[in-house]
């Protein structure tokens, strides 16, 4: 698929293996995101998704040929300069269980390099935004399992990215709590953010990507608009198309 | 700064709310310092003020045996209650066992005779040698031995130094009588009271003065040697809360957010340290407060400070700082929160074990004395008894300070390294 629009992510002949893991390895792999895309990665378990997340996000880097974010070569240049254009939000609730959302957000807001005006500033919004107001003091160790979503979601965009890179945002919560961050994913998107979204749970990525790739082995298998896809491949939704292109047996 | 800043606020809240590591960091070496110095307290009034009770069973009439007794009595460490009955080491130890004695004591029953005979064999030699006539010198066997029995929980040095005031005092008998016995020899007359005493009591006094650098005459007690000993290991005790921080943020999907953002983790691990060394300074503040005000209350020795405040400090502030580069050092290795607080247990004990904290590294001996020098805490001990036991000041503590910012720097390149092989910087 040719992208002609400015690209947030750029990825050429790019190759990966974990030293003494043969498993998941990349050889030649190109992908591009266009800016402002709501871009959906799929796969099944090991099929390679988190390790490439890692690698455009400079937890790992590539062996051979280059991923760029917004033009800038990661691994290349000096992390502070690419790391502040995009934003990480984990599966696994990556903040300070002991610490309110407050607390939080003002110890990561300062990490992202945001000034003590704006952290205040962007905290305000964001808790409003996410419900969390009323709990904005209390430790999150006593929050619920949506309220943590919300919470890791908020620190993922606390310094407003360019490019969102989003792990299994919504596993685990409740159909209120996941419907809430959907339009929230949507609200970002509108207003300039790239999302690059990877999940299991496919009804709610046909309602988030107009983009998608597939990937199995460490290769992508199928990447273009989701309507495309399905009408190519003869598929009425993500989960008949996921299940043709990448088999019925189980994955480790 | 204010990126630093804030992650020092973070650290000192997620330390504040954590009870468990607090009570590790602050009570249980509170505790520490107060039962260890109580019990070495008990054992330096055992040894210094409270007189170690001992049964003399004397199977023997004669006058040497009492001359015995009373120079036992004399030597003023014994507490002497004579048992006649118990002749027999059964009979004795349960007499032991009973009247809670370290130590008995059998007086064998010809004993004044044979000391008599012994002191007059030794007289005609003394007066052959003279060339005087005497006595015909008879041939003597030797005076039958005393038994001494003792309670196994008395330690040897003890042992040995109640060995040698017996000895001392049989000693004495033994002069006393061989004296006599030449006196009488060549003046045919008993030998006067007054000069006996004269020649057998008139001992050279020996002034105990304990050496400092600063003049003071202050003398060592319990709380002088275990405070700062104890705070030392306090401080290296943050190893429980701090290296399973370290390792808790590592396994955490925290760690893999902060490595994301733009902010190099090296502020992470200064602001730990700095955290930390907060903490190991409040540690000994609060354990020398304790000494200062709190001791003499529950009967123990008050703390005396030494006159180098600023050497106290800076003593302190380096000991802190090697503590916490040891602590973070763990914690970057380590995988598991399980290795952290195990491995730093225990290699907290051996450190200070190996340091002199719980065996004086003076009476170590070839390998262990050697193995002292690689102990951080040795040389923090060191710096500590200078100032608190020898009155020292900063010219005397500062060959200790180098070595242990040496061993700190080590640590950090450790760390450095330990981060960088491990991807985390």
């Amino acid at each position: 698929m040719a992208v002609t629009a400015p690209l947030a992510i750029d990825i050429e002949n790019m190759g990966f293996h974990y030293p003494g893991n043969a498993d998941v390895s990349f050889s030649g792999l190109n992908l591009k995101v266009a800016k402002g895309e709501r871009f959906g990665l799929f796969g099944p378990n090991g099929a390679g998704k988190t390790t490439l997340i890692s690698l455009m996000t400079g937890l790992l880097t590539a062996d051979s040929g280059q991923v760029k974010l917004l033009g800038h070569e990661m691994g290349k240049q000096n992390n502070s300069s690419t790391n502040k254009l995009f934003g990480f939000v984990p599966q696994d609730f990556s903040f300070y269980q002991e610490l309110s959302p407050v607390e939080n957000l003002e110890f990561f807001g300062a990490w992202a390099g945001l000034s003590k005006q704006a952290i205040k500033r962007r905290t305000d919004e964001l808790l409003t935004i996410l419900g969390l107001q009323e709990v904005r003091n209390k430790q999150v160790q006593k929050f619920s399992g949506g309220m943590k979503r919300r919470v890791n979601l908020a620190i993922g965009v606390i310094h407003n990215p360019e490019i969102i890179f989003l792990d299994e945002p919504t596993v685990g919560v409740d159909v209120q709590t996941g419907h809430a961050i959907v339009n929230y994913l949507h609200e970002l998107n509108n207003n300039g953010a790239t999302l690059i979204y990877t999940s299991h749970q496919l009804s709610e990525a046909e309602e988030l990507c107009h983009q998608v790739a597939l990937i199995d082995g460490g290769k992508i298998i199928a990447q273009d608009s989701l309507t495309k896809l399905l009408k190519t491949h003869g598929q009425e939704s993500l989960e008949h198309l996921f299940l043709n292109l990448t088999g019925k047996d189980y994955r480790n | 700064m204010f990126k630093l800043w804030t992650t020092i606020v973070k650290d000192f809240r997620i330390l504040l709310r954590d009870k468990v590591g607090i009570s590790l960091m602050f009570v249980m070496p509170i505790i520490l310092v107060v039962v260890v110095t109580s019990i070495q307290n008990s054992t330096f009034n055992l040894v210094n003020k409270n007189k170690l009770s001992v049964l003399i069973c004397n199977t023997d009439t004669g006058q040497a045996s009492m001359q015995l007794i009373k120079s036992i009595n004399k030597i003023g460490m014994f507490k002497v209650s004579l048992v006649p009955n118990y002749k027999t080491e059964k009979l004795m130890g349960d007499a032991m066992h009973n009247q809670d004695a370290m130590l008995g004591v059998i007086i064998p029953s010809n004993f004044t005779i044979q000391v008599d005979a012994k002191s007059k064999s030794t007289a005609g030699k003394a007066l052959k040698s003279f060339g005087l006539d005497g006595d015909t010198v008879k041939k003597v066997g030797d005076v039958d031995p005393l038994t001494m029995y003792y309670n196994p929980i008395l330690q040897e040095s003890l042992r040995l130094s109640v060995q040698g005031g017996i000895r001392s005092a049989l000693q004495l008998v033994e002069s006393r009588e061989t004296l006599r016995s030449l006196y009488f020899s060549i003046n045919e007359k008993p030998l006067p009271e007054q000069l006996e005493n004269e020649m057998l009591n008139n001992n050279t006094a020996i002034n105990e003065i304990p050496v400092s650098k600063d003049g003071t005459r202050a003398t060592p007690n319990a709380t002088q040697h275990n405070v700062p000993a104890w705070t030392i290991f306090a401080m290296f005790f943050v190893i429980m809360s701090l290296g399973g921080s370290i390792v808790r943020e590592k396994v955490s999907g925290s760690f893999i957010r902060l490595k994301t953002l733009p902010t190099n983790y090296w502020v992470g691990i200064i602001s730990k340290q700095i955290t930390y060394l907060c903490v190991t300074l409040l540690q000994a503040a609060v354990i020398f407060s304790m000494g200062i005000w709190l001791f003499p209350y529950i009967g123990l020795p008050a703390l005396n400070l030494p006159s180098d405040v600023l050497a106290l400090f800076i003593v302190t502030l380096v000991c802190g700082w090697c503590a916490v580069s040891y602590s973070i050092c763990v914690g970057v290795f380590a995988d598991t929160q399980e290795q952290a607080n195990g491995f730093g247990a225990v290699s907290i004990v051996i450190l200070s074990s190996i340091g002199g904290l719980m065996v004086p590294s003076f009476a170590m001996q070839g390998f262990a004395k050697s193995a002292a020098n690689f102990s951080p805490m040795h040389w923090c001990l060191q710096s500590y008894y200078s100032l608190f036991l020898e009155g020292g000041n900063l010219r005397d503590v500062v060959n200790n300070i180098i070595l242990l910012l040496i061993i700190t720097a080590v640590l950090q390149l450790v760390i450095f390294w330990g981060l960088k092989r491990k991807n985390l910087i």
